[in-house]
């Protein structure tokens, strides 16, 4: 019989990458920039997470998930603990879940407060509707050269 | 009350009244981009009332939790200041509402941020950078409306008339502002909140009034209007009459 080697927090991290954000699924929990910290103490482990904004309906389901991805790779005792402080801000998103957010048809955030280029066709003759989207995270802007919306990852 | 609890609530109270007030709105904007922007705002204030509420329900170390503090309070026991209490009106009333609360709490969050109470500096911190976004499209908005057509002008100035006279009770210190140290006075918001109004104003072309008569009694809790009670009867009426429920 042998013993389980100790998990470690490496581990846990590489796990949470496929953890898909439910709004957004194809960027990652970690891509988005929530998970503040990860503590393991034998298999049981503690992942603590960050709001996006304030109201943001996908926390508890990004909780969740977390839970089961991990309680299915067999850690034990999973604690979700939250933290305010410091407030997420989008520097935090990963470079690779900024590509993966243009790539699935959401501008990413820019300190300009606004995309350079349309998600569609990459033209720069871009419009905002609406500072506010589908989500909390997002707001409306449309492509006047080929003419399509799309969302805007809000800047915070 | 305990002044640092009953200054908690007042932050929870603004917060969760105006959210539901403009949560009324979901689903009968006047175009779909309106409906949502609406909708993300109340989200926003009912996920920071929510902050405010369980740190409030902390610090009355009475056992209740947040949901019990939103949901089984009575009007008296609310806190806000009775402007984000006032019923939507039209789109222009309600925009103008928020504009006038939107121009008092990012700076007056913007001040809590310094709070030597850590949490309060916290929930302040988080709240600050969704008010930046609330402030910028209300703002937007009065002027577009303002200066808008005939008929959008008048509904704004008719607005303002009825609106002007709840502004003040924001920025009125009184005994428990004065009796705590968390946080600073509201009256020391007053000069950014005049200068953001003024310009705003002035470029949607309305006339800022003369009268700085201020109604009181929200955030004391004594003297409510009548709309909260009926607010309260909606948003309260389910967890009251379904105790057991949960989603
Ligand atoms: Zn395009």
């Amino acid at each position: 019989m042998v013993t389980p080697a100790p998990l470690t927090p490496d581990q846990v991290w590489a796990w949470l990458e496929d953890v898909p954000d439910p709004e957004i699924p194809v960027i990652s929990v970690v891509d988005l920039g929530v998970i503040r910290g990860v503590d393991v103490d034998g298999w049981a482990v503690t992942v603590t997470i960050t709001p996006t904004y304030s109201g943001c309906p996908a926390m508890g389901v990004i909780a969740m998930d977390i839970e089961l991805a991990l309680a299915k790779r067999g850690a034990q005792d999973v604690r979700i603990a939250t933290q305010l402080a410091p407030p997420w801000t989008t520097d935090w998103m990963s470079p690779q879940g900024l590509a993966k957010l243009e790539g699935y048809g959401i501008a990413p955030p820019r300190a300009a407060g606004g995309p350079d280029r349309c998600p569609h066709c990459r033209s720069q003759d871009v419009e905002r509707i609406s500072q506010f989207g589908s989500t909390a995270c997002k707001a409306q802007w449309r492509c006047r050269a080929c003419l399509e919306p799309f969302d805007y990852f809000k800047c915070i | 009350m305990d002044a640092a609890l009953e200054c908690v609530l007042r932050q929870a109270d603004n917060a969760l009244v105006l959210g539901h007030r403009l949560s009324e709105w979901c689903g009968v904007g006047p175009v779909l981009e309106e409906d949502i922007a609406l909708a993300n705002t109340a989200l926003d204030l009912i996920g920071q009332a929510k902050l405010w509420l369980e740190y409030a329900a902390e610090v009355q170390g009475a056992g209740r939790t947040a949901d019990d503090l939103a949901f089984r309070r009575d009007v008296y026991d609310f806190k806000n200041a009775l402007l984000v209490e006032l019923p939507n009106g039209d789109f222009g009333q309600t925009l103008l509402r928020e504009f006038f609360f939107d121009a008092f709490h990012l700076p007056w969050l913007q001040a809590l941020t310094a709070s030597p109470d850590a949490r309060v500096a916290e929930v302040a911190a988080k709240s600050a950078k969704e008010a930046a976004y609330h402030l910028e499209r209300s703002a937007e908005t009065v002027i577009a409306l303002g200066d808008g057509t005939d008929e959008s002008h008048a509904r704004m100035a008719a607005a303002l008339a009825y609106l002007w006279p709840y502004t003040g009770e924001l920025m009125v210190d009184d005994a428990v502002d004065l009796g705590q140290d968390a946080m600073p006075l509201p009256s020391s918001i007053r000069p950014a909140w005049d200068t953001t109004v003024n310009a705003v104003l002035a470029e949607a072309m309305l006339t800022r009034p003369d009268s700085d008569f201020a109604h009181t009694g929200g955030r004391s809790g004594v003297r409510h209007t009548e709309h909260l009670g009926h607010m309260l009867a909606q948003m309260q009426f389910l967890p009251r009459a379904y105790p057991t429920a949960t989603w």
